[in-house]
C-alpha cells in the first residue's frame, strides 16, 4: 500500500467508529464534539428526507441528520442504543444520527486506502477512504460532507 | 497602532456623547430654558471636541469648533443674546461639527465650502457683541455671579469686573503636606489652586525644611505653605477643599477677623515671575534652603511668594501646571470643584464652575454621573449573558415540569425552592435584558435636525415636540428604529404639514407642530407621531391608489382602508417624487422594516386637522409572545403580534372553493383557511375546519388568512433560537424555541406560510387582497 499522503505518515489517526445500516464507518474524532443518546427530534418542515428533525443540546437548537438516509443506504429506527454523534464544522454544530458508536481507532495513514472503489455513487461522495482493521471493512465518512447547507454552499 | 487607534475611538465616543449635549443644551436654549449652566454645558461640550481633535490634527474640525467655541463665549459671558436668530446659527454650527465629527471619524476628507456659509454667520456673530476678544479667562470675573449671595457687601471693583476679588472674609491658611498626602496621589499645587479660586490669595511657600540634595528623600514632604486669603466664601468652602487630604496634612485655617492681622498681605513689591523662577528651580534642582526653619508667620528669606495671579501658575512648567488651566478663579467653592480634580483630563470643566451654589451642586452631579453609573461593555459578552439566562430560563422551566411529573407535594421543600428559583430566575432575565435597553432618546436626538433640514428644504415651519425620550426598549429595536422614523417625519412635514399660507387661511398657526412620544403599553412600546397638518386626503389617496391600480375603481372603502392604502407598496402621493420623501420608497417600506421587527403601524387621521400614526413594536427581539398550538403532533409557536383572533367555525361557515382550499366566512368577507399541519407536510390530508380552531393572522402586506390548528395549548412568552446558526432557512418557520419540556418547538413565520398557502391553490391574490382590506 502506497502513501499518497506522505506528511501524515507514521502519525496517529483517531477516529471513532460506528454502525449504521450492519455496515461499520467511522469519522475522525477531531470532527466530533460529544456523543448523546437519541432524542425525539422535532420535525423540520419542507427539508429533505435525511433530516430527521431539531433537537435541544443543553440550549442550542442542533439539526439531525439520518446518515443512513444522507448516504443512500436505509433510514435508521431509533432504538434505545441509537446515538447522535455531535459533530462541529467550523461554528455549525450538526447530529448524526447512527445505529450505535462502536470504538475509538488508532490508525496510521498507511493503513488507509484513499480511494475505494465503491458501487454506490451517492456513498461514495461521503467516504473519503476505507481501511480493514481485523477483518473488518471500515470506510472513513467526510463530516463536511454531510452537512446539506454546506454542500449548498460548495456547489 | 492599536493602542492610538483604541484612543481615537475613545475620543469618537465622547465625540458622540458632547455632541449630543451640545445639540440637547441648544435645544433647551432655545426653548428658553437655558440657564448658565446649559450654556456651560454647551460650551464645554464644543471646547471638549476641540481639544480632543487637537491630539489628533483634525484641522478643520479644530478650527471652526474655536469659531463655534468663540461665539458660544460670548453668549456664556451674556455679551451675546441667545436671540432665535443666534441660535439658529448655533443650531446650524451644532449640524456642522456633527458632520465634521462624522467625517474625520471616517477619515473622509473635508470640504471647507460646505459650511463656509455657517463659520460665516458665526464671525458675523462675533462682531455683534461688543467685547470682541472675550478669552475665556475673564468669563467669570464680572462679578455678577456675587450678586446673588452678597447682598450687602457690593464692591465697587466687583461690579466693574475688575481682576480684584477681595472678599468679606480673611483667612490665614497653614499647610504643610505629609508625605502621606503625596503618597495618595494627591497633589498640593492643585489644593492650593482652588484655595486661589476662592477668592484674592497671596500664597507663600516655606521652603526651609528642604534638606540638602544628598539628603532629599524622593517621597518626602518638605515644602508647605502659607496663604492669606480674602474670600467672599465661608470658612466651610475651605474646609472643603481640603477634605480630602484631612490626616494626611497639618492644616490650621484662621479667621483674620477673630485673629487679627497677622500675616502681609499683597508684597506688591515683589517681583513675581522672578519668585516664581526660583521657586521653580527649587522645586527641580531640589536647592536646599539655607535658612534655619522660620516659624509660620514669618516668610523669611527661605520663602518665596506665588501670586493668585493665573499667569504665575500658567507659567510654571511643574508637572500640575502642565495641564493648561483656562480657569478663571470662581468665587465659590463647591464639590464640583473638588471633584473636576480627579478628573485632570478635562481642564475645561475649572473653568465652568458656576457662581451660584445652587447651579455648583447641579454641576457636581453632572460631573459625577458619567463617570459612575455607566461603563463600556461589548456587545458580543452582553448577547452572550442574554444567551445563557435564555438558557437557564428554559431548564428552569423543565425542572419545574420535571418536579411537577414527578408528584411532589405543592407544600414541599423542593417545591418552595423552584418556586424561589422560577422568581430569580424571571428577575435575572429581565435585568439582563434591561441591559439591552436602551432609552430612544439617541433615536429622539436625531429628530430635530432632520426636522430643521426638511424645513428649510421644504420652505415650512413645523416645531418639534418629543415626549417620553426615556422609554427604553432593546438596542436592536433602537438601531432598526431610526430609518421608519426618520422617513415618517419627512412624510409628515412633506406631505401632512401644509405651508405657512395655506395653514393662516385655514385659520391656524403658521408654524406647524410634529409630536414624537413614545411610551410603554402593555409590554410593548408604542410610538406616536402626529402632526397638526391636512390629513389625509382620501379623495386624491383613492384616485392614485385606482390609477395605480391597487384597488378597482369604484370599489367601496371605509375610511380607514383608504388611509391604510397609503401603506402599500408602489404608493405615492406627490405627483412628482419630492427630494425629500420620494425616493421610490413610501410608507410600505416604512411598514415592512417595523413588521419585520415584530410590530404594527396604525394610522389615524382627520382632515384638517392632522394625521397620528402609531408604531407598536416589542420591547426585545430575544423573546417573543407566542401563542402556543399544537398541529399534527407538533407544537408550534405562532407570534402574537400576527394573530388578531381566534375562533372555532361552525360548519356552516366554511365552504369548499375549488375541491382545494376551504373559505371561512367572518363577517362577511371569505378568509382562505390554511391548515397549518399539512401546509408544513406534517400530514397528508386536508382536516375539517370545524375539528380544529382556526387562528385569525394579519401577514406584513397585510393580507389576512385564517389559519386551521388542532388546538391551541396557551401564550407564553418564548426564547428565540436562530435556526440559521447550525441549519440554515427553513420555508415557512421563522426562528425555533425550546419549551418547558425541553423540546425544540418551530415558530412559524405567518407570512411565508400564508405565501405558500396561496401559492398552493388558493384563489387568486388580487382578489383577496381587496377581500382581506
Amino acid at each position: 500500500m502506497s502513501n499518497t499522503v506522505s506528511k501524515d505518515s507514521g502519525e496517529k489517526r483517531e477516529l471513532i467508529s460506528f454502525r449504521m445500516a450492519k455496515q461499520e464507518f467511522c469519522i475522525d474524532i477531531r470532527t466530533v464534539r460529544e456523543i448523546r443518546g437519541y432524542t425525539a427530534a422535532t420535525p423540520l418542515p419542507k427539508t429533505p428526507e435525511y433530516i430527521v428533525g431539531v433537537i435541544n443540546l443543553r440550549g442550542t437548537v442542533l439539526p439531525v441528520i439520518d446518515l443512513g438516509l444522507r448516504m443512500g443506504l436505509k433510514a435508521i429506527e431509533p432504538t434505545a442504543r441509537s446515538v447522535i454523534i455531535v459533530v462541529k464544522l467550523g461554528q455549525q454544530l450538526f447530529g448524526l444520527l447512527v445505529d450505535a458508536v462502536s470504538d475509538i481507532l488508532g490508525v496510521t495513514e498507511d493503513m488507509i486506502q484513499p480511494n475505494p472503489d465503491l458501487n454506490n455513487e451517492r456513498a461514495r461522495s461521503f467516504v473519503s477512504g476505507m481501511m480493514t482493521i481485523d477483518d473488518r471493512m471500515i470506510a472513513i465518512i467526510e463530516a463536511a460532507s454531510i452537512h446539506p447547507q454546506r454542500m449548498d454552499i460548495a456547489a | 497602532m492599536s493602542g492610538m487607534d483604541e484612543i481615537r475611538q475613545t475620543f469618537f465616543e465622547e465625540c458622540a456623547e458632547q455632541l449630543e449635549e451640545l445639540e440637547q443644551g441648544l435645544l433647551a436654549m432655545q426653548n428658553g430654558e437655558s440657564d448658565s449652566e446649559t450654556v456651560h454645558a454647551v460650551f464645554r461640550a464644543v471646547h471638549s471636541i476641540k481639544g480632543g481633535a487637537g491630539a489628533f490634527h483634525l484641522t478643520e474640525l479644530v478650527g471652526f469648533a474655536h469659531t463655534f467655541e468663540n461665539v458660544l463665549d460670548l453668549v456664556r459671558s451674556d455679551k451675546l443674546a441667545p436671540t432665535p436668530e443666534v441660535l439658529a446659527v448655533l443650531l446650524r454650527s451644532a449640524d456642522v461639527l456633527i458632520d465634521l465629527v462624522e467625517l474625520a471619524r471616517n477619515e473622509e476628507p473635508v470640504d471647507p465650502s460646505s459650511y463656509a456659509d455657517v463659520a460665516q454667520a458665526l464671525d458675523g456673530l462675533r462682531g455683534v457683541g461688543p467685547g470682541v476678544v472675550a478669552l475665556p479667562e475673564d468669563e467669570d470675573d464680572d462679578g455678577m455671579g456675587d450678586l446673588n449671595f452678597t447682598p450687602v457687601q457690593v464692591s465697587l471693583d466687583d461690579l466693574m469686573g475688575g481682576d480684584d476679588e477681595g472678599g468679606a472674609n480673611v483667612f490665614h491658611i497653614a499647610f504643610k503636606p505629609l508625605p502621606a498626602l503625596y503618597a495618595n496621589a494627591n497633589e498640593s499645587m492643585r489644593l492650593i489652586r482652588e484655595v486661589i479660586a476662592l477668592g484674592n490669595a497671596d500664597v507663600r511657600c516655606d521652603l526651609s525644611a528642604v534638606p540638602d540634595l544628598d539628603r532629599i528623600d524622593p517621597e518626602g514632604a518638605y515644602l508647605s505653605w502659607n496663604i492669606r486669603l480674602e474670600t467672599n466664601s465661608p470658612r466651610s468652602a475651605i474646609e472643603e477643599i481640603f477634605e480630602f487630604v484631612e490626616g494626611d496634612c497639618e492644616l490650621t485655617i484662621e479667621d483674620e477677623a477673630a485673629e487679627g492681622d497677622r500675616g502681609e498681605p499683597g508684597l506688591a513689591g515683589e517681583d513675581l515671575d522672578n519668585n516664581v523662577a526660583s521657586l521653580l528651580a527649587m522645586l527641580n534642582l531640589g536647592e536646599p534652603a539655607t535658612e534655619e526653619a522660620p516659624d509660620d508667620d514669618d516668610p523669611g528669606d527661605g520663602s518665596t511668594i506665588v501670586s493668585s495671579s493665573e499667569d504665575a501658575i500658567e507659567s510654571e512648567p511643574a508637572p500640575v501646571a502642565a495641564e493648561p488651566v483656562k480657569a478663571a478663579p470662581a468665587k465659590t467653592a463647591s464639590i464640583a470643584e473638588t471633584k473636576t480634580f480627579e478628573e485632570p483630563a478635562e481642564p475645561a470643566e475649572l473653568a465652568d464652575t458656576a457662581n451660584e451654589p445652587a447651579a455648583a451642586s447641579g454641576e457636581a452631579k453632572r460631573s459625577n454621573a458619567p463617570a459612575s453609573t455607566s461603563i463600556r461593555v461589548d456587545l458580543e459578552r452582553v448577547d452572550r449573558l442574554i444567551d445563557l439566562v435564555g438558557e437557564l430560563v428554559i431548564h428552569q422551566v423543565m425542572l419545574s415540569q420535571r418536579a411537577q411529573q414527578a408528584g411532589l407535594a405543592p407544600g414541599s421543600e423542593l417545591t418552595l425552592g423552584l418556586e424561589d428559583l422560577e422568581q430569580l430566575t424571571r428577575q435575572l432575565q429581565d435585568s439582563v435584558m434591561a441591559i439591552r435597553a436602551q432609552s430612544v432618546k439617541s433615536v429622539f436626538q436625531k429628530l430635530p435636525r432632520l426636522v430643521r433640514e426638511v424645513c428649510s428644504a421644504t420652505g415650512k415651519t413645523v416645531r418639534l415636540v418629543t415626549e417620553g425620550e426615556y422609554t427604553e426598549v432593546d438596542k436592536t429595536v433602537i438601531e432598526r428604529l431610526s430609518d421608519p422614523l426618520t422617513h415618517m417625519i419627512r412624510n409628515a412635514i412633506d406631505h401632512g404639514i401644509e405651508a405657512p399660507e395655506d395653514r393662516i387661511a385655514a385659520g391656524k398657526k403658521p408654524e406647524g407642530t410634529i409630536c414624537v412620544s413614545a411610551a410603554h403599553r402593555s409590554g410593548r412600546i408604542a410610538i406616536e407621531i402626529s402632526d397638526d397638518g391636512a390629513g389625509i386626503n382620501r379623495e386624491r389617496v383613492f384616485d392614485i391608489a385606482v390609477k395605480k391600480g391597487l384597488v378597482p375603481a369604484g370599489v367601496n372603502l371605509t375610511d380607514e382602508e383608504i388611509d391604510n392604502l397609503i401603506f402599500r407598496p408602489g404608493f405615492s402621493t406627490k405627483e412628482e417624487a419630492s427630494e425629500l420623501s420620494g425616493r421610490g420608497v413610501g410608507m410600505d417600506v416604512v411598514k415592512q422594516s417595523i413588521q419585520s421587527l415584530g410590530g404594527r403601524v396604525s394610522i389615524a387621521s382627520q382632515p384638517g386637522q392632522g394625521s397620528k400614526f402609531t408604531l407598536s413594536l416589542p420591547l426585545t427581539l430575544a423573546v417573543l409572545d407566542g401563542m402556543i398550538v399544537s398541529a399534527g403532533d407538533n407544537t408550534l409557536v405562532l407570534p402574537l403580534t400576527a394573530v388578531l383572533e381566534t375562533l372555532k367555525p361552525n360548519t356552516s361557515d366554511v365552504k369548499n372553493f375549488c375541491n382545494e382550499t376551504n373559505l371561512i366566512r367572518l363577517r362577511d368577507q371569505f378568509l382562505p383557511v390554511i391548515d397549518v399541519a399539512r401546509c408544513l407536510g406534517f400530514r397528508s390530508e386536508q382536516k375539517e375546519p370545524s375539528e380544529g380552531v382556526t387562528v385569525l393572522v394579519e401577514s406584513e402586506n397585510g393580507t389576512r388568512q385564517a389559519l386551521l390548528v388542532d388546538a391551541i395549548q396557551g401564550q407564553r412568552q418564548v426564547v428565540i433560537k436562530s435556526l440559521e446558526t447550525n441549519y440554515g432557512r427553513v420555508d415557512g418557520v421563522s426562528a425555533a424555541t425550546i419549551l418547558g419540556d425541553g423540546r425544540v418547538a418551530l415558530i412559524l413565520d405567518v407570512d411565508a406560510l400564508t405565501a405558500s398557502g396561496r401559492a398552493e391553490g388558493g384563489p387568486p391574490k388580487e382578489i383577496m387582497s381587496i377581500a382581506a382590506e
